[in-house]
Parts: C-alpha cells; structure tokens; sequence
C-alpha cells in the first residue's frame, strides 16, 4: 500500500494498492486486483490518486516544452533538429525573431550548432519548434550535459528550488531542456564544470526523497575543492 | 513408475531450478538492459526506442511494432555457432515478440518501432527463456508501458519425470523415451503468452507440467522484481 507522500519504486504489472479507495493516475490502470503500475518507476499517492512516475524511457514531445537541440539540416526555410525524441523537429524561419538571409540562413545558425526552442506544435506532420519567446535562441557559448529526461523535473525541483540552488552556488546560468540536456553558462570554465557535476550528482540520486537537503549537503562538503 | 527414484545428472530436485542472478542497467547507452544467467545460460538484453520505425515503408500508423533480435554468439557454445542470422534464430526472434507483445501496451507509439535485441553470451539450454526474461527486464527498465511482467521457463520430461529448467546435459538425455523440451512463458497474474512443445507428453502430464511451470515463474517473478527495485538502491549507498 501507498503511504502517504512515501514513493515507493514500483515495477509493471505490480498491485499498488487494492480496494475502490484510490483512484488510477499516470502511469497506472484499475483491474480486478486492485491498481496496478504500468510502467518501472515510483509510485506517489496524493489525494487518493495514485500516479507512477517513470524514472527511465525516451523523450515523449509535449507542446509548449522548452527543449535543446542540434541543429541537423538545413533546408530552404528552416532548420531541421535533433531534439532528443523520435522525431526530428523543424524550426521555420518565420518563428525566428529576428531578420535572417533567406540565402543565408547557415550564417545564422549551421549544422551542428546547438538551440534552445520552444515546441510549438505537434501534428502528424512532425513537431514545430518556435524562438519567439525570452530566453530562446542559438547557444553561443558554454557546457552542455545530456541526462535522462524523466530527471528534469527532479533538476528543477518543486517550484525550481533546486535549480535555484544550483544557480546560486554555482553562480552559472542554466537552461534546462525538458528533453535532457541541460546548458550551463558560466563566468569560467570551473564554475560550469561544478554545476555539471552537481547536475550529474542530482540524476544519479533522482529517486531519493529530501533531495534538495541532501544537495545542500553535497555542496557544503565539495565547496572547498573548486575552489 | 521409476519417478521416485529418479536422479538428475547435476544432483538438483526435480523442482528445483539453476541458480538464477539478474542485473539491470548493463548497457549505459541503450535506453534499457540487463543481464539474466541462470546456470551456465547467460543472456544480455538491450532496448532501443521507441524510435520512428525504419524503414518507413513498415511503419504502421494504428500502433507501434515490436522488433526482437536474437543472436547466440559463435562462441556461446563448445562448437563454434556460424555468426549472424540463421533459420533458428529468426524464430526464436519472432517467438520473443510473440511471448512479449501481449503485455506491452504498444499502441500509444503509432509509426515507432521498439528494439530489443538479446546476446546470448553463453549458452547451456533454455536460451529463449533467458532471453525472454533478459528481454522483459530491460523493457520495464527502458520505460516503456507493460501491463505485467513476462517469465519464461523451460520444463522437461526425462524419460517418464517431468523436471524444471533443463541444462545441456538434460537436453540431449537419451534413456528411455528421451528428452522432451516444454519452454513456456507466463505474465505474472498467470496467463500464458507462449508454450512450445518439442517431444511428446501425455495430457495429464501436460496439466502436471503447467502447474510446476506456474511455480516456476512467480520464483523468476520475483528475482525480476528483486533485480529491478535492486538498481535503484545500489546507487543509494555508493
């Protein structure tokens, strides 16, 4: 049984709970033996819903996700990018904001150059990316760190407390793509270096309950070696 | 019958099975793996995807596709196995999809396609059901939506006695009626997703040999469940 606000790792096919006191969430579906995990991850109750948070899987596109992605081709309006899902995602020229040489649109952006974007669409055409927003735009300079997309919502923490953290300690800018990667912008190299590994210390613990304490902690005890 | 006094060439009970470990997480840059060994039997499973299914011509916009790829490495077995694809391991693949499919819920990956592909990297009998259990194991790791877990396990007759797990030595047993092969595999609630019959059995035995292979399977269950919570705890302390 779900306690409460207790995660518990769950496995598919696993009964979380039994009786017709819970409802089915995320993740989960109601048969005969009670409610059970469709998926490997870990199991939340709150307010008699039980939903699963999966911990490992691909990247699923949702509109309106701010992603990263490299830039793979060219064409004669846009940009085609990897995202990190399984479908490639065109960027129009008429969502930049921004005058660009229709001749010339490599001089903006070329293949191989990394760009923060907004999803803006997804249709059986394939999914469409947008610029026009703050903070979106090509990636001129600093680090980037791939982890497993399902650990994003752990990096940014509730209501962003532990990006926060992360920002303040490390003084470092960062973008955090729903789809995995991460842009750590910093004043040096060192500073970016230490927030990757702090990124890394948080994915590598992302089923852990207080995590934000336990970075706090981390922090404390590694402060004296970057410097 | 001579059941009673029958003794396997390894020493273990009619019931019992080879000593079993499973890992997950072996593969760091497939979205999901593990390992399964069960005696001498070792298999490796790899996940890739769901990813846009390729070629495009195969791609099926009502549901997403399972793709099984079975390889028992040349030198997995005492004789060198011919490498790459022959008429035994293209069935086996289409046998893994089958036993797997059921409890996949692949209908919310339209046009996608999901890899599994399974080494078999020593080889001492029961390869499909190492790979089965191998195969299951790193799709619950890789995310994807399963309704249950699958287990598989191969029991067998020995002259008149029925056994569970045969070895190699097993396989090629030649007294008597000979050996026969019963690999099956079971979602956790108890529904069957695949049975192969290699030899000949009575009914009543056969009706024996489900309920041995029911017992069989809740026991993998288990060390599946035990191997999957397990990768999350070993991070815990180190």
């Amino acid at each position: 049984m779900a306690t409460e606000n207790k995660r518990k790792v769950v496995i598919p096919g696993e009964v979380i709970a039994k009786g017709d006191d819970f409802l089915p969430g995320e993740g989960t579906e109601k048969t005969d033996q009670g409610i059970i995990a469709l998926r490997f991850g870990l199991a939340e109750e709150i307010n008699k819903l039980i939903k699963v948070i999966p911990l490992s899987g691909v990247y699923k596109p949702r509109r309106g996700n701010i992603v990263i992605g490299k830039v793979e081709n060219i064409t004669f309006n846009g940009w085609v990018i990897d995202i990190n899902a399984p479908e490639n995602a065109f960027l129009s020229l008429t969502e930049v904001p921004r005058y660009v040489n229709k001749n010339g649109l490599d001089e903006f952006m070329d293949i191989g150059d990394m760009v923060v974007a907004k999803i803006w669409s997804i249709n059986k055409r394939g999914i469409d990316l947008s610029l026009k927003s703050r903070g979106l735009g090509k990636i001129d300079e600093g680090l980037i760190v791939k982890i497993n997309p399902h650990k994003v919502p752990r990096i940014i923490g509730r209501e962003g407390s532990m990006i926060n953290l992360i920002k303040n300690k490390t003084r470092c800018n960062i973008t955090v793509g729903q789809n995995g990667f991460i842009w750590i912008k910093g004043e040096t190299i060192d500073d970016e270096l230490f927030s990757k590994k702090a990124i890394l210390f948080i994915a590598e613990r992302s089923y852990l309950s207080g995590l934000t304490e336990e970075v706090e902690k981390w922090f404390e005890q590694n402060k004296e070696k970057t410097k | 019958m001579a059941a009673k006094e029958f003794k396997r060439p390894d020493g273990r009970k009619l019931d019992e099975m080879r000593p079993i470990s499973a890992k997950v997480g072996v593969i760091p840059s497939a979205d999901g793996s593990a390992m399964w060994k069960q005696g001498d039997t070792i298999a490796i499973a790899a996940v890739h995807g769901p990813k846009k299914m390729h070629p495009q011509h195969q791609q099926d916009p009502s549901t997403g596709q399972l793709r099984c790829n079975y390889n028992l490495m040349s030198f997995s077995v005492s004789d060198r196995a011919r490498p790459g694809k022959n008429r035994r391991s293209q069935e086996i693949d289409k046998i893994i999809e089958w036993a797997l499919e059921p409890v996949l819920l692949i209908k919310d990956f339209p046009n996608m396609v999901i890899d599994v592909t399974i080494q078999i990297i020593q080889a001492d009998a029961g390869t499909r059901c190492a790979g089965i259990n191998a195969a299951a194991l790193a799709l619950a790791h890789a995310g994807i939506p399963m309704k249950g877990m699958v287990s598989s396990v191969a029991l067998g007759k020995l002259d008149k006695t029925l056994v569970v797990d045969l070895n190699k030595a097993e396989e090629d047993f030649e007294e008597g009626e000979g050996a026969t092969d019963i690999p099956i595999s079971m979602i956790s609630d108890g529904k069957i997703t695949h049975i192969q019959l290699d030899g000949k059995i009575t009914p009543t035995q056969l009706k024996e040999v489900m309920k041995m292979a029911k017992k069989a399977c809740k026991e993998i269950y288990e060390i599946q469940k035990k191997a999957l919570k397990e990768s999350l705890e070993v991070k815990k302390n180190g």
